[in-house]
C-alpha cells in the first residue's frame, strides 16, 4: 500500500500524470473509486482484497479524460480491461499509465505490450462461487432455468447500474435506449427485462473481462455477471478466443473460420 | 369445439438463397403447412439476434432461421458471421431458459425447393407438438401494474 | 387526535391476521435471500424491525410499470381504453418512519396541478403502519432534516418498542382507526410506566434548513464536479429512493393496438434531459448531481413546502460506487461555512 502510496506521489508532483485513478475508503468497511489529483492526498490511496471493482469504466468518462494523463491502479481485471479498450480504439497508450499491483508492490505499465505480458502471466480464473453457479445452471432443466431467471430479473428495474459500470460498455448512444427502431421495450416489466439482460450478455460476448463489477453493482443482488460470464465463456469454448488478451482486436464476433463446426444447423 | 391449435411460426431468411429456395417450392407446386410466415432480409449476416426473441415475445411458437450454405453467400462471407452468432446466442438463449426446440436453424440453397418444404413441415410438426408457447407470450402481461 | 394503546408481540399476530382476513395484503421490510425487501407479511417474525429494504416502499402508490391507457386501431378507428388503477386495500407494515414520511412528498407532486388518479386510488388504498427505529447505520440521516427515527408523521399507525416487549401504538388517523377497529381486543389501554426502548441515536450531520439557504449561493461551486467524478449516471440511487418521482412514459404498440405505460427515471441518467435536437442542457454528470441535490433540498422546499429527501440512506447504500448522500451534504454545509 505504501508503496503505491509512495508511487502516486511522485508522479503526481512530477505531473506525470494529471490523476490517479484508485481505490479510497468508504462507507463502512467499503471502498469507493477515489480519484488523487493532488501529491498530498495520495495517502487517501488503498489497495486490500475489498478492492475488487473494476476501475477501468472511469478510462471512457469524458469529465475524466477531460482531466489529462491518468494514472490507474489496476487488479488483474482492470489490465484486461485496458487492453479490450485498446483493441477497441479507446484509449491512447500514452495517455494512461497502468499501476499493476503485485505481491505487495506496484509495477508501473506504460505500454500496452508490457499490460499484455503481465497479463499473459495471470491465471484466467471465474471465481469459484461464480463458477459452481453457472455449472447449477447449466445441469438444471430449460424450464428451471426459466423459472430462475423470471425469479431472479423480476427484481430488475433497469436502473443500469450493471452496464454503467462496466467497463466495456462505453457506447454513447446505447442500442437499447434507442427508440428509432425501439430494439428492446425500456421499461422494467418482464420481457423488457429479459431483452435487455439478453443483449448485453451477447454484446459483451467475446468482449467481457470476467470482473464481475455488473453483478456487484446491481442494487437488487441480481447475479447478472453470469450472463456475461457464460456468453464470454461459450465464446472461448466454441472459438478459443477471448476479451482482455490483447491489444490487438480480436473479436470472435467480427471474425469467423470457414469451417467454424456447429451440430444445429440442417 | 375449440379449433385445434397451429402454431404461428416465423421464418427469417435470406435474400438470394432461402427466399429464391421458397419461391422454387412453390413454382414446383410442393405443398407445405401454411402456418409460417416468412420474413426477407438480404442476407443472414443482417439477422440481428433480437430478432428471434421479438418473433417469440411477439406471439410466434416457433422460429425458422434460414440462409445460404457456407461458401455461397452472395455478400460472400455474411453466414460466416451469423453461424458465429447462432453458435452463441443460441447457447444464451438456452442458458436463460428459452426452449431450443422452437428454433431451427439451416442452411437452404435456391435449388432446394423440396428442403424447404420438409424444414418448414418438420419445424411446424414439432411446434405443434410442443403447443404455443406460453411462457413467453404470458410474459408480455407479467410486471406490469 | 391521536390516541395511544400498548399491544404485545403475541397480538400483533392477531393483528395481521384480522388484516389479511379482511381482504388486505400485508407487505413490510422482510429478509429474502439475504435482503431485505418489501414483500408479504405473513407473521410478525416476517418483519424486519431495523434496517433499510434495499428498494423503497413506493412501489406500492407508484409502481415500477403501470398501464396508463390502452388503444386498438379498429380500421380508420382507434379505440381508447382508460385504464382504472385497480389497487387492493394494502398496509405497509413495519415501515420505517423515514419512509412513512415520504409518501408527503410523492403526494405533493401527484396533487401539484393535476390530480394522479393512479397515485391517488393506490395512495387511498395504502394504509401505513410505522415502526419506530432503534438502531440507525452510518448513512441514515433524519435527524438532519428536522425529522428523528420515532416520527410520527406519514404513519397511520406509529409502533413503538416497549423496554418490557410489546409496542406502543399510537393511532394519528381515520385510517389507522379503521385498522385498529379490525381487532380491536388486541389493543391495550396504555399503561402510565410504560417504558419506551430509546429510539436509535442519529447524530445530525448537517442542517436542512441552513443548507437550503446556503445552496442559493453555491450553484458554480467546483464542488459539484469534485463529488459526481465517481458517479456512474446509473440510476440506482433514484429508483431506491421513497421519494424519488421522475418516470418516463413509453407507447408499446404494434399495428393492431398498443399501450401506455409509465415507468421509472432517473435524472442522473444522461439521456434524461436530452433534447429531439440533440442539445443536452445536463450533459456532464455534474450538472446532474447538481440537479439531484438542488432538486431535493432547494427547489422543493421553495416550491413544494416540503424536502425531497427523508435521510433513509438507501440510495447511498445502493450506489454501486458509494455517493454516500449524508457525507456529501456535509462537505457542501461545510464548504459554504467556509464562504
Amino acid at each position: 500500500m505504501e508503496a503505491l502510496q509512495n508511487k502516486a506521489k511522485e508522479l503526481l508532483a512530477a505531473s506525470a500524470v494529471k490523476v490517479v485513478i484508485g481505490y479510497g475508503k468508504g462507507t463502512g468497511e467499503s471502498r469507493r473509486p477515489i480519484f488523487v489529483r493532488a501529491a498530498e492526498r495520495a495517502g487517501d490511496l488503498v489497495v486490500d482484497t475489498a478492492c475488487t471493482q473494476n476501475l477501468a469504466t472511469y478510462l471512457t468518462k469524458a469529465e475524466v479524460r477531460a482531466l489529462g494523463r491518468i494514472a490507474i491502479v489496476a487488479i488483474p481485471s482492470t489490465l484486461r480491461s485496458i487492453l479490450q479498450l485498446a483493441a477497441e480504439k479507446q484509449l491512447r497508450e500514452e495517455n494512461v499509465l497502468a499501476l499493476a499491483i503485485v505481491d505487495g508492490g506496484v509495477r508501473e505499465l506504460a505500454t500496452f505490450d508490457a499490460i499484455e505480458e503481465a497479463v499473459a502471466t495471470i491465471p484466467d480464473a471465474i471465481g469459484e462461487a461464480d463458477q459452481k453457479m453457472i455449472d447449477k445452471l447449466t445441469a438444471m432443466s430449460v424450464g428451471e432455468r426459466r423459472a430462475f431467471w423470471a425469479d431472479e430479473l423480476g427484481r430488475c428495474v433497469k436502473c443500469y447500474a450493471c452496464r454503467s459500470s462496466c467497463p466495456m460498455c462505453y457506447c454513447e448512444r446505447c442500442t437499447m435506449d434507442c427508440n428509432r427502431p425501439q430494439w428492446i421495450p425500456v421499461a422494467s416489466h418482464a420481457i423488457g427485462n429479459l431483452e435487455y439482460h439478453m443483449v448485453r450478455a451477447m454484446h459483451l460476448a467475446g468482449r467481457c473481462v470476467e470482473c464481475g463489477t455488473c453483478g456487484a453493482a446491481c442494487p437488487v443482488g441480481i447475479p447478472v455477471h453470469l450472463l456475461t460470464f457464460f456468453a464470454e465463456q461459450t465464446v472461448r469454448r466454441q472459438f478459443g478466443q477471448k476479451g482482455g488478451a490483447s491489444a490487438k482486436l480480436d473479436y470472435a464476433m467480427s471474425t469467423f473460420k470457414p469451417d467454424d463446426k456447429e451440430t444445429f444447423i440442417r | 369445439m375449440a379449433d385445434p391449435f397451429e402454431p404461428k411460426m416465423t421464418a427469417f431468411v435470406c435474400n438470394w438463397c432461402t427466399y429464391a429456395g421458397a419461391d422454387l417450392t412453390g413454382t414446383s407446386r410442393i405443398k407445405y403447412q401454411s402456418n409460417v410466415r416468412v420474413i426477407r432480409l438480404p442476407c443472414t449476416g443482417r439477422i440481428d439476434f433480437m430478432l428471434v426473441m421479438k418473433a417469440f415475445s411477439r406471439g410466434s411458437d416457433g422460429v425458422i432461421i434460414s440462409g445460404c450454405h457456407p461458401n455461397d453467400c452472395h455478400y460472400t462471407s455474411g453466414n460466416y458471421h451469423a453461424r458465429r452468432r447462432w453458435m452463441v446466442f443460441r447457447d444464451l438463449l438456452d442458458f436463460m431458459g428459452i426452449d431450443l426446440r422452437r428454433v431451427t436453424f439451416s442452411w437452404v440453397s435456391a435449388a432446394e425447393g423440396a428442403k424447404w418444404a420438409e424444414l418448414v413441415n418438420d419445424a411446424t410438426n414439432t411446434v405443434r407438438a410442443l403447443g404455443p408457447y406460453k411462457e413467453v407470450q404470458q410474459l408480455a402481461a407479467v410486471g406490469i401494474e | 387526535m391521536s390516541e395511544r394503546y400498548t399491544i404485545t408481540e403475541t397480538s400483533v399476530g392477531s393483528f395481521l391476521q384480522a388484516m389479511t382476513a379482511s381482504g388486505r395484503r400485508v407487505l413490510g421490510p422482510k429478509l429474502v435471500a439475504g435482503r431485505i425487501e418489501i414483500a408479504d407479511i405473513n407473521t410478525f417474525a416476517d418483519v424486519v424491525q431495523n434496517g433499510q429494504s434495499v428498494v423503497s416502499a413506493k412501489g406500492v402508490v407508484f409502481p415500477k410499470v403501470e398501464r396508463l391507457l390502452k388503444y386498438r386501431f379498429e380500421g380508420k378507428n382507434i379505440a381508447l381504453e382508460d385504464v382504472e388503477p385497480q389497487a387492493q386495500p394494502t398496509v405497509l407494515f413495519g415501515l420505517r418512519p423515514c419512509e412513512a414520511r415520504a409518501f408527503h412528498a410523492l403526494d405533493v407532486v401527484f396533487n401539484w396541478d393535476s390530480k394522479d388518479k393512479f397515485f391517488n386510488t393506490r395512495m387511498a388504498n395504502t394504509t401505513v403502519v410505522g415502526l419506530s427505529c432503534t438502531q440507525a447505520d452510518e448513512s441514515c440521516f433524519c435527524t438532519s432534516l428536522g425529522s428523528r427515527p420515532d416520527d410520527t408523521q406519514g404513519s397511520d399507525i406509529l409502533l413503538s418498542p416497549l423496554k418490557a416487549g410489546g409496542f406502543v401504538a399510537e393511532v394519528l388517523t381515520d385510517k389507522g382507526k379503521a385498522l385498529v377497529a379490525l381487532a380491536k381486543d388486541t389493543f391495550q389501554p396504555l399503561a402510565d410506566d410504560a417504558a419506551l426502548v430509546p429510539p436509535a441515536t442519529v447524530a445530525p450531520a448537517f442542517d436542512a434548513k441552513a443548507l437550503q439557504q446556503e445552496l442559493a449561493a453555491m450553484f458554480d461551486s467546483p464542488l459539484w464536479a469534485e463529488q459526481s467524478l465517481r458517479c456512474l449516471g446509473c440510476g440506482a440511487c433514484a429508483f431506491v429512493c421513497p421519494t424519488c418521482v421522475c418516470f418516463d412514459i413509453q407507447d408499446e404498440a404494434d399495428t393492431k393496438q398498443g399501450q401506455r405505460l409509465r415507468a421509472w427515471d432517473s435524472c442522473g441518467m444522461r439521456i434524461f434531459t436530452l433534447h429531439a435536437s440533440g442539445h443536452n442542457p445536463r450533459d456532464k454528470q455534474s450538472q446532474r448531481w447538481r440537479q439531484r441535490v438542488y432538486h431535493k433540498f432547494a427547489y422543493y422546499p421553495e416550491r413544494l413546502g416540503t424536502l425531497g429527501c427523508v435521510g433513509c440512506g438507501k440510495c447511498s447504500r445502493a450506489c454501486p460506487v458509494d455517493m454516500n448522500l449524508k457525507q456529501h451534504l456535509a462537505q457542501v454545509a461545510e464548504a459554504a461555512s467556509q464562504g
